[in-house]
């Protein structure tokens, strides 16, 4: 890793004062990924929130174009604002939430945890910049996220995690259909499905 | 591209989603801020794949996996929610104190904490 860093210090001189356009570019789409978020996290209209969450989630979307992670910005903005924003959204109307402002979206304790928060941002930006501030990544040459690649390793060095994925898929789809069944008002009905239930086995 | 970038951006979205899970009190817009802090995650994994070259692509394999886990996480979660409106009439997590300690509002028995649930539940 060592040589690698040397290698590409040594072919491409670097600097914070001369970004490249995917840096700027990085940037840009970071401060409106960002911006969303907290849009997200502070607007009082709770439709809102998901929308904003919509905007975070596309913009993490093109950051991960720009990293060369084609498969993974895809299937970011199929699952994420696809399915669990729209999840989200139903949920939001099955609780039956207030459409207009709702005043009360903030708990008692934000003072408190705006400072746990921006005490963790400092801390953590400070180690994170420490850290890496000699780090350039090296976006040339092939593409290290395509659909290719994602494929041939996934299905080649990764099949048992994927395998066991799908079982937990599986598991947690049972879960949320048990979760979300109705009880039975009286006994009546649960002692009748209990046989077909027996049966089916 | 300098690594910093996608690092400290990862850092700021799970603060975020930090501050939002801290802050909100709907159960769904907590839910929403877990998502965030899971997506600053996916991010420096990512970030760090294509930095370290590796050849097993570790960093994009467990993105994938962590957003599939996220899907089945909201999956459940939501289940729970709506479970939980549906017995109480709120998804409001400042009024759902049966477990906690101290001294609560509400009138519980120190001999069996969990009676009031169940006449909850049965009354619903």
């Amino acid at each position: 890793m060592s040589g690698i860093l040397a290698q590409g210090a040594l072919t491409a001189p670097h600097g914070f004062l001369s970004p490249t356009g995917v840096e700027i570019a990085f940037v840009l789409v970071g401060i409106a990924t960002l911006a969303a978020a907290v849009m997200t996290v502070t607007t009082q209209q709770l439709v809102h929130a998901a929308l904003w969450l919509v905007v975070a989630l596309g913009g993490l979307a093109v950051e991960y174009l720009l990293l060369t992670a084609e498969f993974i910005a895809w299937v970011q903005v199929l699952i994420y604002v696809g399915s669990i924003v729209v999840l989200l959204l139903f949920g939001l109307m099955l609780t039956k939430a207030p459409i207009g402002r709702s005043p009360d979206a903030d708990s008692g304790n934000r003072w408190a945890a705006l400072t746990v928060a921006v005490a963790a941002a400092g801390t953590l930006v400070w180690v994170v910049v420490d850290a890496f501030r000699t780090s350039w990544i090296d976006l040339d040459g092939p593409a290290q996220g395509s659909t290719k690649v994602s494929g041939e390793i996934l299905f080649r060095h990764w099949v048992l995690p994927f395998e066991a994925l799908s079982v937990l898929l599986l598991a947690a789809l049972v879960g949320a259909i048990v979760l979300s069944r109705k009880s039975a008002p009286d006994d009546a009905p649960a002692d009748a499905a209990a046989p077909r239930e027996t049966e089916s086995r | 591209m300098h690594l910093a970038y996608p690092a400290v951006l990862a850092v700021l979205l799970f603060c975020t989603g930090l501050y939002g899970v801290l802050a909100r009190r709907n159960a769904i817009l907590v839910l929403m801020s877990v998502e965030l802090m899971l997506n600053a995650v996916n991010l420096n994994l990512v970030a760090f794949d294509v930095w370290l070259r590796d050849t097993l692509h570790a960093g994009q394999a467990l993105t994938l996996f962590t957003i599939a886990i996220a899907a089945a996480e909201i999956g459940i979660g939501l289940a729970i929610v709506l479970a939980v409106y549906r017995n109480r009439g709120t998804a409001d997590i400042d009024k759902l104190r049966d477990t906690a300690e101290g001294t609560g509002p509400d009138p519980a028995d120190p001999e069996d904490p969990a009676a009031p649930a169940q006449k909850a539940e049965a009354a619903a």
